[in-house]
């Protein structure tokens, strides 16, 4: 038992987290969209959910959406205002639209963060080459999480 | 227009849900008036009004088009002017020797292009002509599809049709190209899955991040873009637009741009032809 334990440890945090992980290919999406289970198995991280939305390598959710509290310059109008997205979601309606938003709003032009594949002429990144499905994911499960810990925090 | 006037059309525009960026009317030299907003065509389901993209720039951007003077493209248009009376090729022609003076034979040319022809079996771009008139009737190379001599000549020819509205066909044997170029602009390509659509028809007057998007109108190009200095034709247009949709591009003056141009035109029939603008 003891070794056993020691022997877990000794892979260390990330190899932990990788174990739990959910890989894009099998998010179990209920009929409504949600997902119930975290991604990752650990709780996200708010601050940093906040730095994926506003940035734009990353999330870049703020092409589209409007956020009042948070520090990022123009702040789309695609999108609807997040403020309050806390009040209006449950955390598993909130990850399935990161996820995939499609199957919460199934016209939305909102990208699906977490799908890699069943796109029409997939590329490689923004390159304008084909890419090669599955494709990397736009966000990865931590991010995703992360993001998700924030949209909670977004009370009116 | 005085006050009230403004003051009504806005109002009835927020009651329409449509709001381009102002009413600004575009007039070019002081001489050439541009119809920059029009009901739209028919058979465009999507939209009750079509608007020239300047219609969502700055004004100071605005005013770069309003003087030939002051657009940048002239430097290209009068190395255009120039290549036009060049004799190139094994028939010891240039453009002139048969279209002699640019300003009579092309006004006009520019307001129905892309358009079909009966010789080829095939719709042609303006680029595509210009090129059928290198290859065949001047024994010269083709230009490079969207490259620096190929858009320079668009603009000149364009800029004869200033004013015009374009007027291009969707129907007769034009139309199956046509229809192939109206599903391409509702294709939601790539891992963003977006279509020309989901920014151009749903979403103008919106902002993604710091850009105002437009119709996605073509009536100006080529236009003079500022954020890469030069002139940019229709299709490298569009392959930045499907490239940002995180897709497999297609290339310049392949049969499927040459279809969405087409389509894309034709969404704009009703608006005068503008090239060159200047677009950021
Ligand atoms: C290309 C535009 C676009 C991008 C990028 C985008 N969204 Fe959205 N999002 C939308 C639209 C549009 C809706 C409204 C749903 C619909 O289409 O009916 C929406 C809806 C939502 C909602 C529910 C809105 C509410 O409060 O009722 C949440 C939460 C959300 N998005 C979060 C995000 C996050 C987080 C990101 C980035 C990781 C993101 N979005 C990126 C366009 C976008
Ligand atoms: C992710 C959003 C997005 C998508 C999808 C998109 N575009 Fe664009 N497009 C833009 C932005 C942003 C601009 C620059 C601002 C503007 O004029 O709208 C632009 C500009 C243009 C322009 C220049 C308009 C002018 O007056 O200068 C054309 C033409 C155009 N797009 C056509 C298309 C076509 C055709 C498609 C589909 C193949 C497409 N776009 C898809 C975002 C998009």
């Amino acid at each position: 038992m003891r070794r056993t334990l020691i022997a877990i440890a000794g892979l260390g945090l990330a190899s932990m987290a990788q174990a739990q992980e959910v890989s894009p290919l099998n998010v179990a999406f209920d009929e409504y969209g949600e997902i119930a289970e975290s991604l990752t198995g650990t709780p996200g991280d708010p601050a940093a959910g906040q730095k994926v939305m506003a940035t734009k390598s990353m999330g870049n959710c703020v092409a589209c959406h409007q956020i009042t509290g948070l520090d990022a310059a123009f702040q789309g109008t695609v999108g609807p205002s997040l403020d309050g997205a806390g009040d209006r979601w449950e955390v598993a309606q909130l990850r399935g639209i990161v996820a995939d938003a499609k199957k919460t709003f199934p016209d939305t032009v909102m990208p699906g963060f977490y799908k890699v594949q069943g796109f029409i002429r997939p590329g490689n990144a923004f390159t304008g080459k084909a890419g090669t499905e599955p494709l990397p994911p736009l966000l990865n499960a931590t991010q995703i999480e992360d993001v998700v810990a924030y949209l909670v925090t977004l009370k009116e | 227009m005085n006050k009230t006037g403004l003051l009504m059309t806005a109002v009835a525009l927020v009651a329409s849900g449509v709001w381009a960026q102002d009413d600004n009317q575009l007039v070019i030299n002081g001489e050439i008036e541009i119809i920059t907003d029009a009901p739209a065509p028919e058979y465009i389901s999507g939209l009750d009004t079509i608007y020239s993209g300047w219609r969502f720039r700055q004004p100071a951007m605005q005013q770069l088009e309003m003087d030939d003077f002051e657009n940048p493209a002239s430097l290209a248009i009068d190395d255009a002017v120039e290549q036009w009376s060049m004799v190139e090729g094994s028939e010891g022609k240039s453009c002139a020797s048969c279209h002699e003076d640019v300003e009579d034979s092309m006004a006009g040319v520019r307001a129905v292009y892309p358009k079909w022809n009966e010789g080829a079996g095939e719709v042609r771009t303006l680029a595509n002509q210009i090129n059928t008139c290198r290859t065949e009737n001047m024994g010269a190379e083709a230009w490079k599809y969207d490259g620096t001599q190929m858009t320079g000549a668009e603009a000149l020819i364009g800029m004869q049709s200033r004013g015009m509205p374009v007027n291009v066909a969707v129907d007769g044997p034009a139309h199956e190209t046509w229809k192939k170029g109206e599903e391409m602009y509702y294709t939601r390509y790539g891992q963003l899955e977006l279509s020309c659509a989901s920014c151009h028809e749903e979403n103008y007057d919106n902002y993604i991040r710091a850009d105002h998007l437009s119709q996605g109108q073509i009536n100006g190009f080529p236009a003079f873009r500022l954020k890469q200095n030069r002139l940019i034709q229709t299709h490298n247009r569009f392959k930045g637009c499907i490239r940002d949709t995180r897709a497999e591009t297609f290339s310049p003056g392949s049969p499927e741009f040459v279809a969405l141009e087409l389509y894309v035109a034709s969404r704009g029939n009703g608006l005068s032809v503008e090239a060159p603008s200047v677009r950021p």
